[in-house]
């Protein structure tokens, strides 16, 4: 049992490197075997009303709501979460016309190292991995939104993987001959990015000046809503406008106007293969999307001032068996090398208290609507049907 | 005349050259003076050459109606099915007293091997009673008349077996209301059969009357059978009736249990195997567990991705109420995802057999879960695109 003090500081990682190829659950954090008493009587206590609504700060999240839901206000989904959700969590939201995210141990243990970083350290990187459908897309939303209310500046890659795959159009990139750019998909990142961080935009100022092309440049001192606004108005330089965010950003954070939190859901896709192809038929590495290439200087823990939290998911990826789920499988060799050193966060399924807690909170919505539903055996069948998989049981409660 | 020498020509020439110095007669003239010289030699070999022509002029009639055969004749068929079991018998080297007709089965396949499937059309050697359909017997005698006396009616055997029923009825109702009027009534003890029996179906009468019957006429006789039987009746009549019910075995008696058997932990477990289509499944199953299951190495849900698998193998535990308390261990292969899946639901119910009672397994029984699906793969025809899609029609 390895001893974690409060502050995960890069040494201390990376004398931690004797964890092997193999990751086994490493989520050991001894506040939970502390307060695991008080925890299940706690729960039994408030089984019945299981939907905790601690509307008031998300940063009173403790261990005694674990397998409790909290609900984000409507405001926040709009401003924090423009494209980051899952589709089938956003159809459930508008079903039930509120959005509630359960607190699992994973989310808890990462919330409590983001509480303690240390912003004058290099950032750490949180990996978060584990089976598919287990719940790491939404621990990573739940941590967005955590530090959105603690004013950190986001910036969230929903699915690495859809810039590798299904691109229309690529251009030449201007600035680099030999990448690629992909206008499109550019610019609606750069559109949520804006929605998402709006206030930031005008505070932090560029550092130097760019050339757009022979008629527009931005100057340097303006603020970075500018380069958002000529990326999105441009398309063509859209590619370009969001590598140049990322590289301010990186060298700004350390400056300690803002916090920044790098918040990746797929990143095993920096480093997998491509299913792009050139006019001429020929093979597109990732080095050679520039926005690949950007991402993967911002992933390395080469400045401060904030923290790495990434995601691992098969569902997306290309040229990877199904029941791929460790890191070194899904990152390969190239990829593990280029991430280590991190911390392994392992997310599992729903533990019996948990699935207890979702069928509940499915309940209380109406939403299953069978007679056997609310029995025990009703609920054995779910549970033996989905495996405590909080995808499946997703599944298997959804509509036809 | 002539045409027959004509055609027996060249035939004879052969058989004169078998039987060595014969000269040979030139054109058909000499055939009478030499027929008497021929005749001593070979005369069955003309005897057989008559026949042949007879044969051959002879056109082929289809046969009208099916044959019916005299009692002599199948007598004769016992007595040489008899006389070959013997010999049989003695060709295999066995007791000639003491062979039965498995033997004479087993004699005949080793005999003649047959590489037919159908197993129908492999060469066989049986009593004549199971070859030659019962009452195809004439059933007239030489003056035309026949014997039974309800042979007119077409369904002699079932009119004669009802007439017989009534009247039996009709006695022992006379008998009833004598004692009913003498009060000396008896208490109709109602024996309950240990083995629960049922009336014949009506292929079973069918069967034994050898005879066609509708389904109205099986209707009437069970009816009667029934009104007869609820009356009292004295040990004769129960004889008569008995004749018409069979027992219904309780089949799950036949289900062989596997015992249960202990590891190293005292921890009771059974195994067992299933098999569907082409995939075959080896189960183990463990008693106080919380509702694991392992295939082959791997958890049941990544190894089904599919919902419709899993509730395949949630099925014998679901019914029986035990869902989240046995652990399962499974090794399977063959066949694709369906296959598998039915063949471990049916290697899961076999093995809690053991863990269960025996009501519970006829339930079981009952619901399919212990019943190997015979349904495979059906083979493709020649001339059609697969076992029944047929070539695309085209009209020209």
């Amino acid at each position: 049992m390895r001893e974690r003090s409060g502050t995960p500081n890069f040494r201390e990682v990376g004398r931690e490197r004797n964890y092997g190829r193999q990751f086994e659950s490493t989520s050991c954090s001894l506040e939970t075997l502390r307060g695991s008493s008080a925890l299940y009587s706690a729960g039994t206590m408030l089984k019945g009303m299981t939907r905790l609504i601690s509307r008031a700060h998300k940063a009173k999240h403790g261990e005694q709501q674990e397998g409790q839901h909290y609900n984000i206000p409507h405001q926040d989904l709009k401003t924090v979460f423009p494209h980051g959700l899952p589709p089938r969590f956003v159809m459930q939201v508008k079903t039930f016309n509120e959005a509630c995210l359960m607190v699992r141990k994973p989310a808890l243990e990462l919330l409590h190292y983001l509480k303690n970083t240390n912003f004058a350290h290099p950032a750490v990187r949180y990996i978060l991995y584990g089976e598919k459908g287990t719940g790491k897309t939404l621990s990573l939303c739940h941590v967005v939104h955590f530090c959105a209310k603690q004013d950190w500046l986001i910036l969230h890659v929903p699915d690495a993987h859809r810039w590798v795959k299904n691109c229309r159009d690529l251009l030449q990139s201007t600035y680099n001959k030999q990448r690629l750019d992909q206008p499109l998909e550019a610019s609606t990142w750069l559109k949520n990015f804006r929605t998402s961080n709006e206030r930031f935009l005008s505070q932090i100022k560029v550092q130097e000046k760019y050339v757009w092309n022979k008629r527009e440049s931005t100057e340097k001192g303006s603020p970075l809503g500018d380069v958002v606004e000529q990326g999105i108005t441009r398309v063509r330089n859209a590619t370009d406008a969001v590598g140049i965010v990322l590289k301010e950003l990186r060298r700004q954070s350390s400056c300690g106007i803002f916090h920044l939190l790098v918040a990746v859901d797929g990143v095993n896709a920096l480093w997998g293969r491509t299913t792009l192809k050139r006019e001429d038929k020929s093979p597109i590495a990732p080095e050679e999307l520039a926005f690949i290439y950007n991402l993967r200087k911002m992933v390395k823990n080469d400045w401060n001032g904030g923290a790495i939290v990434l995601t691992l998911s098969q569902t997306g990826s290309l040229f990877k068996p199904r029941t791929a789920y460790m890191p070194q499988e899904l990152l390969g060799e190239e990829g593990f090398n280029a991430l280590d050193p991190f911390i392994p966060i392992l997310v599992s399924n729903y533990n019996p208290k948990e699935f207890q807690s979702c069928i509940q909170y499915y309940l209380e919505n109406n939403w299953l609507q069978h007679e056997k539903a609310h029995t025990e055996g009703g609920m054995k069948e779910l549970l033996f049907l989905s495996n405590a998989n909080p995808g499946q049981l997703e599944r298997l409660c959804a509509y036809l | 005349m002539a045409a027959p020498c004509v055609f027996c020509g060249p035939a004879i020439a052969s058989r004169f050259f078998l039987g060595g110095r014969v000269t040979l007669a030139q054109g058909q003239g000499i055939w009478k003076p030499a027929a008497a010289e021929l005749q001593a030699g070979t005369r069955s070999q003309i005897l057989r050459l008559k026949h042949l022509t007879v044969v051959k002029t002879k056109k082929n009639v289809a046969a009208s109606r099916p044959e019916k055969y005299t009692v002599d004749f199948i007598k004769k068929q016992i007595e040489e099915f008899n006389i070959g079991k013997r010999h049989l018998a003695n060709m295999m080297g066995e007791d000639p007293e003491t062979f039965t007709q498995e033997d004479i089965d087993r004699a005949i396949v080793y005999l003649f091997p047959s590489g037919l499937f159908e197993k129908q059309a492999r060469p066989s050697m049986k009593h004549p009673d199971y070859i030659f359909p019962k009452q195809s017997a004439i059933q007239w005698g030489e003056d035309g008349r026949p014997f039974h006396f309800l042979f007119y009616t077409g369904k002699q055997s079932y009119y004669s077996l009802m007439h017989e029923a009534y009247g039996k009825f009709l006695d022992a109702e006379k008998r009833q209301n004598q004692l009913q009027a003498k009060d000396l009534q008896m208490e109709k003890t109602k024996t309950k059969d240990p083995i629960v029996s049922r009336w014949l179906i009506k292929e079973e009468l069918e069967g034994m009357l050898a005879e066609k019957l509708s389904d109205r006429d099986y209707t009437r006789f069970i009816q009667l059978v029934e009104r007869f039987s609820t009356l009292q009746c004295g040990a004769a009549e129960e004889e008569f009736l008995r004749r018409f019910r069979r027992s219904v075995t309780i089949q799950s008696k036949k289900q062989l249990t596997e015992r249960l058997q202990y590891d190293e932990q005292g921890r009771a477990f059974s195994t067992s195997e299933g098999k569907r289509k082409s995939a075959k499944a080896e189960v183990v199953v463990y008693e106080h567990g919380n509702g694991k299951i392992k295939v082959n190495g791997v958890d049941h849900l990544l190894y089904f991705p599919v919902t419709q698998d899993r509730e395949q193998l949630m099925f014998p535990f679901h019914f029986l109420d035990r869902l989240g308390k046995h652990d399962v261990n499974c090794t399977v292969s063959g066949g694709g995802r369906s296959a598998q899946a039915g063949a471990i639901r049916l290697a899961t119910a076999r093995a809690l057999c053991s863990f269960v009672t025996e009501d519970e397994v006829e339930w079981m029984r009952q619901a399919g879960l212990l019943t190997t699906d015979p349904r495979v793969r059906e083979r493709k025809k020649p001339g059609q695109e697969g076992a029944r899609r047929k070539f695309t029609w085209k009209k020209r």
